[in-house]
């Protein structure tokens, strides 16, 4: 069907289609930015987002707000919006949808599992979690001892499962693991998510191609420089690598592997590999930001 | 004429009010009371002074706030009070009034109070809820421990050893342990745990529970019998109550996690018999206290909610305008000393005693010692349009405002739509007993109208009274037009005497071949009912349709031209009147006005000339004799000089205007070459007005081409529009050509048969078609195309239609949502 895209589209997507547009007029400018930075009180930003999309969510908050307060309803008209239109879709726009919640999802159990390592209150991690990545079992994370029995008892049933079958081999649950873990889950999901968009094909294949790649060569900057100082062996550094994206390219990692001077020899690199400059630039940035 | 058109009397809603610009400089001490009586009265536009500042950069952002925050915590109340199901009704007039700052506390204190009884009555409940799942559990967990007792008996012997390890380890636990888990039974080695749990997550909870223990448990669950309230959303949940046997201290403290993750209560059951039926009792007496002080506790919350309720609306009504005059002084700018705030705004000119009177009333009523100043200024922008509707007039100026604001002082098409739209509309739905179904409709509409405006309607419903006057006065001219064309239902009646008609023979048996015979007068009114079923019904009924369809499009057209000269008349622009109007005039009159004198006189002299021949042959060759297509003496130079004038007319209204615009142009900047490089603001003492010409470039081409759109658009649209009002005839054909075939196909075919079954689904079948299709489709239908001959073939001739609506601040147009 690739060129016919636009025939049929509007036969399951038209109502979305025109509900995304329609977000777009609902996010806040430049000039909504410039009035926010001149807000003195927390009331003052309530005022100024009640003429917005944000209103009704924050209009019904008694006066004392929290900056919490209006992160959480921010949040909540976000999963409103997200839900309205994944209850909307079709397929295979809702898995799409469904896609993007994965890494929230992926985010979730690793922030409760560390909690429970550190012995948190189970209820008190679950106000931590991104609504977007809540499953319904999430609570019961809390009573695995070993990413075994995660994987047994609540994983199995969640979207996660097929990827969280590869991190199974270590034992243990730490903090080391669970960075482990987290990455090898994204990758996999990543790579999931990647062949899943190049199936469909056609504007989604390229767009998102675009994006995961970015989103994978981020992954791959901070886990080599996460790493360094780290018994982290170079095989086991690989094995997290997702196998997409720009920086794909087997040499490219050897070079990041002897890194002394971190940053220049990512920077070389990333020219080696005539790295768009932008990108180059953030991800550079985002990486200092993470040591 | 010039002096007739003077003496005309004033029509109001022809013109929109004079409005006039104003300043007004109040003293801050009577600012706040000088807004209320205006918005009172409701007759002033305020302009925003400070649209560059963001809303919480303005003067009284924190009275803002405040009332922000007051309806808040009405909005709870009104929340709180439609949860109790309160029913309170406001007393009028009962409270005194109060002052906004006493409110404040007041409102506080309620929502303290309020949110106080909530939480007690929510511990409460919690409370009470835990008893009550104890309860629950222990009927039903009863009775799966006696029958897994006698399951057990079995198993005894093997657990014997089991049972002598866990007796040490239970003597050791604490006493809250003890009671947390219930003794391990001394028949077997297996413990377990119950509990209760949300229905719809029992699945999963067993799965977990299996999981967890790779098997090794016993899962049973029952069905509550009651239902359990949330306190907190006040939804009532379905519960389901299970047992988990299970065995081991792992499995144990697993299991329990796993209640706390998916939310399940667990309460202890004594497995002997009496002391369940014990604690059974105590749960009892204890649920029955908990009961009445619940009771308790409710009746003083809704009394509260009561006393609330009673004075909600007032007060809600009362922040509302509260913030709507914040709202409004936040438009108004500080002057140089601080102590006065300026505002601007538009107000008809009839309003201003009223305006002034109002004011005076402020600065008397806060003590003031300076009075408000309120005084004219001259503005540049063009000033609202504004028109003192009714009832009545609302609805068609609505009509008219959909397609665009008239222009300041243009003049208002709604004035002739009154009339002439739902006459459009009739003669597309002309059938008298249709007709009276939908008078009745709007009748019942107008009768209930008081009821009706006060409530809260459906979008249809509220589209349906809002066109109440619409819809009678189309229902009228549809009776009208119905009896012209006879027909009730499609049927025609002898009503105004008998046929003109008559056959030729007794038997009547070649009326549909050879025709009828003429013996006596006319008809008197409308068609001859005669001609229904007739072989010529059709060619006679579409010929007259036809003929009349363009002699009411081209008197509504003519009508339209005319209003262009009213409003060139009105604005003094000769220019438009000469080389606009007159040249319009003549091209219409001397192609589609020759057309419609031709169709007059062949109705009056019942001649047979073929009248497409005849205009046709006026282009073509012009010059020829007519023939047999004479209607009268002199109609071939009358023809030619016809086709003249519309020649001529057409070069007349596309040259003359631009150039002489140019010329006027190119005349006043040569006077003003030194003008120009005074000072502004000498300039504007000078000369007031100067504001309102802004000195735009003028560019010939822009202008040329423009004229050349408008001319073109003119002359095709002669053509295009008369032939646009042959859909007068064509939906009227529809009408009743529709309206027939229910009749005859489905009524009368049903009647037909002897059967009361069938002639009942005829009935029925008939009725339904003409409700839905016929008085609503229908209806639909004729009322859009009536709608699009006044938006485009009637305004385009004259109307602008790009003004902006007065929108005075006023606190009767403050709404319920608008806070």
């Amino acid at each position: 069907m690739y060129g016919f895209e636009a025939l049929t589209f509007n036969i399951h997507g038209g109502y979305l289609e025109a509900i995304v547009r329609g977000h777009r007029a609902g996010l806040l400018t430049a000039a909504d930015y410039n009035n926010l930075c001149q807000c003195e009180t927390l009331d003052d930003i309530k005022m100024h987002l009640s003429a917005t999309e944000y209103g009704p969510y924050l209009q019904n908050e008694p006066s004392p707000l929290h900056t919490t307060t209006i992160v959480e309803k921010c949040t909540l008209k976000l999963v409103d919006d997200y839900k309205h239109m994944l209850c909307q879709a079709t397929e295979p726009l809702s898995t799409f949808l469904e896609y993007i919640t994965y890494g929230h999802m992926i985010d979730n159990v690793v922030l409760i599992v560390t909690g429970t390592l550190h012995e948190r209150d189970v209820q008190e991690l679950l106000e931590k979690c991104h609504p977007l990545g809540m499953f319904d079992s999430i609570a019961t994370l809390a009573v695995a001892q070993n990413m075994r029995e995660l994987y047994r008892l609540v994983l199995v049933d969640t979207p996660l499962a097929p990827y969280f079958s590869k991190c199974i081999t270590s034992e243990d649950l730490d903090d080391m693991n669970i960075e482990i873990m987290r990455n090898t889950l994204y990758k996999a999901y990543l790579e999931d998510f990647y062949r899943f968009c190049q199936k469909l094909g056609g504007a989604t294949a390229e767009i998102m191609s675009d994006l995961l790649a970015f989103e994978a060569d981020r992954r791959a900057v901070n886990i080599t420089i996460n790493s360094i100082g780290t018994e982290l062996t170079r095989d086991d550094r690989r094995k997290l690598y997702s196998n997409f994206g720009l920086l794909n390219l087997l040499s490219v990692r050897t070079l990041i592997r002897f890194v002394l001077s971190w940053k220049n020899i990512l920077l070389i690199s990333l020219f080696l590999l005539n790295y768009p400059m932008e990108r180059a630039r953030c991800l550079t940035r985002h990486s200092t930001k993470r040591r | 004429m010039e002096q007739f058109i003077h003496n005309l009397p004033p029509m109001d809603l022809m013109r929109s009010e004079k409005m006039t610009f104003v300043q007004l400089i109040i003293p801050v001490e009577s600012a706040h009371r000088a807004i209320t009586y205006l918005g009172e009265l409701g007759l002033l536009q305020f302009r925003d002074l400070n649209a560059d500042k963001s809303p919480f950069q303005r003067t009284f952002v924190n009275q803002v706030k405040r009332c922000a925050e007051m309806s808040r915590k009405l909005r709870f109340f009104k929340d709180q009070i439609n949860k109790a199901a309160v029913v309170s009704s406001p007393s009028p007039a009962l409270q005194p009034v109060i002052e906004l700052e006493d409110l404040e506390i007041q409102l506080a204190e309620h929502e303290h109070e309020l949110m106080e009884m909530n939480f007690n009555s929510e511990k409460l409940w919690q409370s009470y809820n835990e008893l009550l799942e104890f309860k629950i559990v222990l009927q039903k967990a009863g009775g799966f421990l006696v029958s897994s007792n006698s399951h057990a008996v079995s198993e005894e012997r093997e657990l014997d050893e089991n049972v002598y390890s866990n007796e040490g380890y239970v003597e050791t636990a604490s006493l809250l342990e003890q009671e947390m888990r219930p003794r391990p039974s001394n028949q077997s080695g297996l413990r377990f745990i119950s509990g209760i749990i949300c229905k719809s997550k029992v699945l999963r909870f067993e799965r977990m529970l299996f999981r967890a223990t790779r098997g090794n448990m016993l899962f049973n669950q029952a069905p509550a019998d009651e239902q359990i309230m949330d306190p907190i959303s006040t939804e009532t949940v379905e519960k389901t109550v299970f047992v988990v046997f299970f065995s081991g201290e792992q499995a144990r403290t697993k299991i329990l996690k796993i209640c706390d993750a998916f939310g399940a209560n667990c309460y202890p059951v004594p497995e002997d018999i009496t002391k369940q039926r014990q604690i059974t009792t105590e749960v009892s007496s204890r649920l029955s206290e908990l009961e009445v002080t619940l009771d308790v506790g409710i009746r003083h919350r809704n009394k509260a909610l009561t006393s609330v309720g009673f004075c909600l609306s007032k007060w809600m009504n009362m922040v509302r305008r509260e913030k709507a005059v914040y709202d409004t002084l936040n438009m108004l700018n500080f002057d140089v000393t601080k102590k006065c705030l300026v505002g601007e705004g538009w107000c008809p000119i009839f309003a201003k005693a009223q305006i002034q009177e109002a004011l005076q009333r402020a600065t008397f009523d806060s003590n003031s010692q300076v009075g408000i100043i309120f005084h004219i200024m001259d503005a540049v922008e063009s000033p609202p349009t504004y028109f003192r509707t009714n009832h009545f007039t609302s609805a068609y100026q609505e009509i008219v405002d959909a397609y665009g604001v008239p222009r300041y002082q243009e003049a208002n098409p709604a004035v002739y739509t009154v009339i002439t739209f739902p006459f459009l509309f009739a003669v597309m739905f002309g059938d008298w007993g249709h007709g009276i179904c939908l008078l009745l409709g709007a009748l019942a509409l107008i009768a209930r109208e008081s009821k009706l405006s006060g409530q809260k309607l459906g979008s249809f419903m509220e589209m349906l009274f809002g066109g109440r006057y619409i819809l009678l006065l189309m229902s009228l001219f549809s009776i009208y037009c119905g009896l012209i064309y006879n027909e009730f239902f499609s049927v025609p009646y002898h009503i105004f005497g008998g046929s003109a008609y008559k056959c030729r023979d007794t038997s009547c048996s070649d009326a549909h071949t050879a025709g009828l015979v003429k013996y006596q007068d006319c008809y008197p009114f409308g068609v001859d009912p005669s001609w229904r079923g007739s072989r010529s019904e059709l060619p006679f009924l579409n010929s007259l349709k036809m003929k009349m369809s363009i002699l009411l499009g081209v008197a509504q057209m003519n009508l339209g031209i005319l209003l262009s000269y009213f409003n060139a008349h009105f604005f003094g622009s000769s220019l438009d009147i000469r080389y606009q109007f007159v040249p319009q005039m003549i091209f219409l009159n001397s192609l589609f006005g020759y057309l419609s004198l031709l169709i007059v006189v062949k109705w009056c002299t019942g001649s047979q000339a073929d009248l497409y021949h005849v205009m046709i042959y006026m282009f073509l060759s012009p010059f020829e004799d007519l023939g047999e297509n004479q209607l009268f003496w002199g109609q071939r130079p009358l023809q030619i000089m016809l086709l003249l004038l519309a020649l001529i007319a057409v070069p007349w209204m596309l040259f003359p205007k631009p150039f002489i615009l140019k010329k006027l142009h190119t005349e006043r900047f040569q006077g003003r070459t030194y003008g120009m490089l005074g000072t502004s603001e000498m300039d504007i003492e000078v000369e007031p007005d100067s504001a309102r010409h802004h000195h735009e470039d003028f560019n010939f081409s822009e202008v040329f081409v423009h004229q050349m759109i408008h001319s073109i658009e003119f002359v095709l649209g002669a053509v295009s529009n008369t032939a646009s009002y042959l859909r007068l005839w064509a939906l009227s054909l529809a009408h009743s050509e529709l309206s027939t075939v229910f009749y005859e196909k489905v009524l009368l075919l049903a009647w037909g048969y002897n059967n009361l079954i069938i002639r009942f689904v005829g009935l029925a079948v008939f009725a339904f078609a003409t409700a839905f299709i016929l008085l609503m489709m229908e209806t639909l239908s004729a009322f859009l195309h009536a709608l699009r001959l006044h938006w485009v073939e009637f305004q385009n001739k004259f109307y602008h239609g790009d003004g902006y609506k007065f929108r005075p601040f006023s606190f009767a147009s403050l709404t319920e949502d608008d806070y």
